[in-house]
């Protein structure tokens, strides 16, 4: 199989995200950046295709803030080989990015009949919709996302796919190869490796990079402003050492019945 | 032109989905506001049963098909756009669901509209529409200006009383037309979840763990938590998805919904797709070490700490006090 992924750089939303003083956009300095969990997800899957069934990962990736880690990572779990696409890329969002993607993939003649092109089902970071959807467009290619299964029939050259609906409902779907799925979840949560395997990509392998320059229609939509979610107020806030919110924990379910 | 505010309708295997009837209150608003008609657009085969609860909308459009019985998000893209520019409408309000999902970005291609989703509160400021979106897990919410009040807007599940979408009228139907095309062939079946050892939709007390539980192993900690208080253990999505816990614990947008009597988050930070399904909990407890994680905004009680410190020590007075 010709496996494409896309892979992109989030905020790690674990850590503390602050608004910076244009008021629309977050403040650099305070971000961790991470690949998209989807992401992670759609690298293992790539992986787990092209163990089962031979072929060729190949990632690609827009310039952006820690990439190169978050590369080479993929590279040590198994991507054959991985493209960087130059360029500033900070303000643009998924209609524009799925057209660069497009016009990358198609200008290159890297779709053959056996492609499978994966990008997560979502990131956190888009007020946009799903990139998978715009792709699927451009590339007039059949798409589907939230997926969380992938099954290739070599004989036929199509794929099994199940994605999700709602309250654990999944539908199975038989699709013709090339198409893009969004990737939800893989069938195994991703692999583990090791920094030392990471750091010796570091030193062996090759970032392919890419200048890219051409007029876009559009870069997005233009966020007005940013701002924090008003806390409901709602919380009563239980203080103290950990015996002592125990307690109060349990005289709170107590008062009101529960135990 | 703005001749019209279309909903497009959820449902699922012969039922309207509550996200509906969020919509249909958001759409008749914003109608209102633009003084033109709400339009509730149906597609899906034998959905003419549906008609009736659709009554706060001016007129319901049907597409009714058995051809039309799984519609991927091309097909549905394909008959909306055609209705969009039939009704010379303005704005499209769609489901921000698995379900629906897809059908924003293509129609936004084929239209050449903007595309907003995960909107979770609007407001109309000297004539223009401003819609707010949540994003980064919950933790930021950003505001958009719909330019010209023209565009899709994907409403996020949750955000709206389904009450406001509701009405004993009756709607008339007008029904459409279904264009020459080839049933989508790709469909195969349904797979249900396997229904497990326990119903987490059926619980009082929910004792759910997330990311921050760290590994399997730990999981041990919150079934000694739920065994001394009475409960089952659920999880959010990463847990399920590591394989520690069956899919049948996921509570959230992929999951369950639950309504459990105490639903105790531990470790998860209350992701919009999380809070999806447990929001209504009756009284929702959590313990994390984020003061900002967004389930603060949700919670009843909350305690900013480290859930390896408490929950033991809570397991263990809850076993002294059972004696
Ligand atoms: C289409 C789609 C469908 C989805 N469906 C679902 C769904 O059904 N259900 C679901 O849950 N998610 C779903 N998600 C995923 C969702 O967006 C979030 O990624 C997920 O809910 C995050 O889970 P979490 O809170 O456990 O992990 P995180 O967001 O990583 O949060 C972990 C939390 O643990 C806290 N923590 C860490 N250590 C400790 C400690 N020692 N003590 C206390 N707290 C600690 C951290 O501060 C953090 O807040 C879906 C996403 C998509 C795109
Ligand atoms: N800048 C980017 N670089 C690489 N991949 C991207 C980028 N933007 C989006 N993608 C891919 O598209 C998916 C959906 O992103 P989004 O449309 O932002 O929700 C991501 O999970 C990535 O796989």
């Amino acid at each position: 199989m010709n496996l494409i992924v896309f892979l992109k750089m989030v905020p790690d939303t674990v850590e503390e995200l602050k608004i910076a003083s244009d008021g629309k956009t977050l403040d650099p300095d305070w971000l961790r950046m991470k690949a998209n969990e989807n992401d992670e997800h759609a690298v293992e899957e790539a992986v787990i295709l092209k163990e089962k069934y031979g072929g060729t990962v190949t990632l690609v990736t827009l310039d952006a803030p820690e990439v190169d880690e978050a590369i080479y990572t993929a590279l040590a779990k198994g991507c054959d080989k991985a493209v960087k696409i130059l360029g500033d890329w900070q303000n643009f969002t998924s209609p524009a990015i799925a057209e660069v993607f497009a016009k990358y993939l198609k200008e290159n003649n890297l779709i053959d009949s056996k492609t499978l092109i994966l990008t997560g089902s979502q990131a956190t970071d888009d007020i946009e919709g799903e990139l998978v959807y715009y792709l699927g467009e451009y590339l007039e290619l059949p798409v589907y996302g939230v997926v969380t299964y992938v099954q290739y029939n070599e004989n036929k050259n199509n794929i099994l796919i199940r994605k999700e609906f709602s309250g654990g409902l999944r539908g199975e779907f038989e699709v013709e190869l090339p198409a893009v799925l969004g990737i939800q979840a893989a069938e195994n949560p991703p692999r583990y490796v090791p920094i030392a395997k990471i750091r010796a990509m570091m030193k062996s392998a090759n970032i392919e990079e890419l200048e890219f320059t051409q007029d876009f229609a559009s870069k997005g939509i233009e966020i007005e402003k940013l701002y924090e979610p008003e806390v409901a107020g709602k919380a009563v806030m239980l203080e103290g050492n950990p015996e002592e919110i125990a307690t109060k924990i349990v005289e709170i379910l107590t008062d009101k019945g529960l135990i | 032109m703005n001749n019209s505010v279309i909903v497009l309708v959820e449902h699922l295997r012969g039922n309207i989905v509550d996200i509906t009837y969020e919509m249909l209150g958001v759409g008749k608003k914003i109608a209102q506001h633009l003084n033109v008609p709400l339009l509730a657009l149906v597609i899906g085969k034998d959905v003419s049963k549906l008609t009736p609860n659709l009554g706060l909308a001016d007129s319901v459009l049907l597409l009714d098909d058995e051809k039309l019985e799984i519609t991927p998000p091309q097909l549905t893209a394909k008959l909306v756009e055609n209705v969009y520019k039939q009704k010379q409408a303005s704005i499209l309000l769609l489901a921000c669901t698995n379900i629906t999902a897809g059908v924003g970005p293509i129609l936004a291609r084929r239209l050449d509209l903007p595309f907003i989703n995960f909107c979770k509160t609007f407001r109309f400021e000297n004539g223009d529409l401003f819609l707010t979106s949540q994003l980064y897990g919950g933790k930021i919410l950003s505001e958009v200006k719909l330019i010209d009040n023209k565009g899709i807007v994907g409403i996020y599940p949750g955000s709206f009383p389904l009450d406001a979408g509701k009405s004993d009228r009756t709607a008339p139907v007008e029904e459409l037309e279904v264009p020459d095309f080839v049933p989508e062939p790709s469909f195969k079946k349904y797979i249900e979840p396997e229904l497990g050892d326990i119903d987490i939709t059926k619980e009082n007390i929910l004792v759910s763990v997330g990311r921050g539980i760290q590994n399997k192993d730990n999981i041990e900690i919150a079934e000694e938590l739920a065994e001394a208080i009475g409960g089952a253990v659920s999880a959010s999505r990463p847990v399920v998805d590591q394989g520690w816990l069956p899919l049948t614990r996921q509570v959230g947008k992929s999951g369950m919904i639950v309504k459990p009597k105490l639903y105790l988050a531990l470790g998860i930070s209350g992701a919009p797709e999380h809070q999806e399904g447990m929001k209504n909990s009756e009284t929702i407890l959590a313990i994390n070490t984020d003061p900002k994680a967004p389930i603060f905004n949700i919670a009843h009680y909350g305690v900013v700490g480290d859930l390896f410190e408490i929950v033991p020590i809570l397991t263990e007075k809850l076993k002294q006090r059972k004696g």
